[in-house]
């Protein structure tokens, strides 16, 4: 093994090594705090006893964290399928984006944590109000950011696109949609980080099932380290989804995300 | 042939906070002959050659091409920009045949074709990268590939060399008119540099600013092949000097102004 490589194992095992240890520290202290001055278990739960009464809960804790998933996931595909073509109507015309955009920051003004009672009444106690409030609460940076990616194309290309005479549809598929791909990427970061608070606002409000659901209902029994537990498992499944997003950009756009790194 | 007759611009309303960019422009181009616009800043030269090219059309008078009116791009004619202006995800060889891909004839034929203008311009290396990882100069190369691809008639060049150094710039004209003796096109070559529109044209067209009207249309009777070793040529200097008192006045012979 070549020296230069050795160095850079250790730099990369350094980047993962040094989080991990500090985190590591981090619940000792944790730990022993909690030991020492006997701090009740419904304030702060020690982590030992957190994974503990977490573990104990068995398949039911997988059954929730799936209902949580599936809620994020329909959520943030509705996003898509909802901001892709909006952002399309707003950059193509003036008119379109006066009209659309004060419907739009009327949508964000609405706090949504009131609109999920609202929406349990009317679509009746099932997964869609849960859904419909996940897409609220992520598809607007969504939509600015894929319409700011739109109309971030230089006017030189679509210069070039229209004296190959181009069509205004291939103006679109072939200059303006890639040239915004990456502007959609962090759009999409945003918007699944954003999907998983949504899930969860969603599951306070109306849920049988769902991380959300687990919070509500351990905290009401003072079983506060099965909520810790929930809890710690959502930032982990933000975490998770997060990194997907931007694995997926780096294997099928290796170009669009070396743009965003210079 | 390309006939710009009575061809003028007006961006805005005129009185009304308008610009005059052109004003009255006749000129005849024949086939296969090298035409170079120059002049200084806002004489409107840019604006003429996309007025040509059909992507702006004319406020007044009009433009034909083989006697049919421009009123949008046509396939028989290449552009080139200042910028090479390439595709950032696609490949060279994939921004080299986006005309052919737009025009719906990506076919073998125009690969081909694509495939030796690469080789041509000295870049078919380079034909499986990204426009990122080639410089300045090869971009634009790739770029002028682009322009040739769906094998035009007519060839437009917007200062294509302008934002490249001085050694690449005398390289690419030079290559240029490698390219040009190969193949013959009508080109519009748009230039602030003086040497650069003499080496190149048959003639030159000298235009001022404000609003943009032809000064002079100036021959030049340089052999073919050509190179910059011409320079010291009579008929060369004779051209320059006469360009530079039309743009700089009497005085402006004097000063050394560009290259």
């Amino acid at each position: 093994m070549s020296n230069t490589k050795t160095l850079r194992l250790l730099g990369a095992s350094r980047e993962f090594l040094i989080p991990l240890v500090a985190l590591v520290v981090l619940m000792a202290i944790w730990e022993v705090t909690v030991r020492v001055f006997a701090i009740p278990e419904y304030l702060l739960p020690a982590p030992s006893r957190i994974f503990q009464d977490t573990a104990a809960m068995g398949p039911a804790l997988g059954e929730h964290t799936l209902a949580t998933l599936r809620t994020v996931l329909f959520g943030f595909l509705l996003s898509i399928a909802v901001s892709f073509p909006l952002a399309v109507l707003i950059s193509s015309s003036r008119l379109a984006a006066d009209a659309i955009y004060p419907l739009l920051v009327l949508t964000q003004s609405v706090p949504k944590v009131a609109i999920a009672p609202i929406l349990v009444v009317v679509l009746g106690p099932n997964e869609l109000p849960r859904v419909i409030v996940t897409f609220l609460v992520a598809f607007f940076p969504l939509v600015i950011s894929m319409t700011t990616g739109l109309l971030a194309v230089p006017p030189e290309l679509v210069e070039l696109a229209r004296s190959c005479r181009a069509s205004k549809l291939q103006e679109l598929l072939r200059v303006r949609l890639p040239y915004s791909i990456p502007f959609v990427f962090s759009g999409l970061k945003s918007a699944i980080a954003l999907s998983v608070v949504g899930a969860v606002v969603g599951e306070f409000v109306a849920a049988e099932r769902g991380l959300g659901y687990l919070i509500t209902s351990a905290t009401a029994f003072f079983k506060v380290p099965v909520a810790f537990g929930a809890m710690l498992i959502l930032a982990l499944l933000g975490i998770v989804l997060f990194q997907l997003i931007v694995v997926a950009e780096r294997v099928f756009f290796p170009w669009a995300a070396a743009e965003q790194r210079r | 042939m390309i006939e710009i007759s009575g061809a003028g611009q007006v961006f805005g309303s005129v009185g009304n906070g308008g610009v005059r960019a052109l004003d009255g422009i006749d000129l005849t181009i024949r086939d296969r002959e090298i035409v170079t616009l120059v002049g200084p800043s806002g004489c409107g030269k840019s604006t003429l050659l996309r007025l040509v090219s059909g992507l702006v059309p004319p406020t007044e008078g009009s433009i034909a091409i083989n006697g049919e009116r421009v009123s949008a791009p046509r396939q028989d004619t290449g552009i080139v920009f200042q910028a090479p202006t390439l595709l950032p995800w696609a490949t060279i060889m994939e921004n080299v045949m986006f005309p052919s891909t737009i025009m719906g004839r990506a076919d073998d034929t125009a690969r081909r074709r694509a495939k030796d203008l690469l080789a041509v311009a000295g870049i078919a290396d380079f034909a499986d990268h990204r426009p990122r990882q080639l410089s300045g100069g090869m971009q634009q190369r790739a770029a002028i590939c682009r322009a040739l691809v769906h094998d035009p008639d007519i060839l437009l060049m917007d200062e294509p060399f302008g934002a490249l150094d001085a050694l690449t710039r005398e390289i690419m004209t030079i290559e240029l008119l490698r390219i040009w003796a190969n193949a013959p096109k009508t080109i519009i070559f748009v230039t602030h540099s003086i040497p650069e529109a003499v080496i190149l044209a048959d003639r030159v067209v000298v235009m001022s600013p404000r609003p943009g009207r032809i000064a002079e249309i100036i021959d030049v009777d340089l052999p073919r092949p050509r190179d910059f070793a011409m320079s010291g040529h009579p008929e060369f200097q004779r051209c320059a000097g006469r360009i530079r008192e039309l743009i700089f006045g009497e005085q402006g012979t004097h000063f050394d102004v560009e290259h």
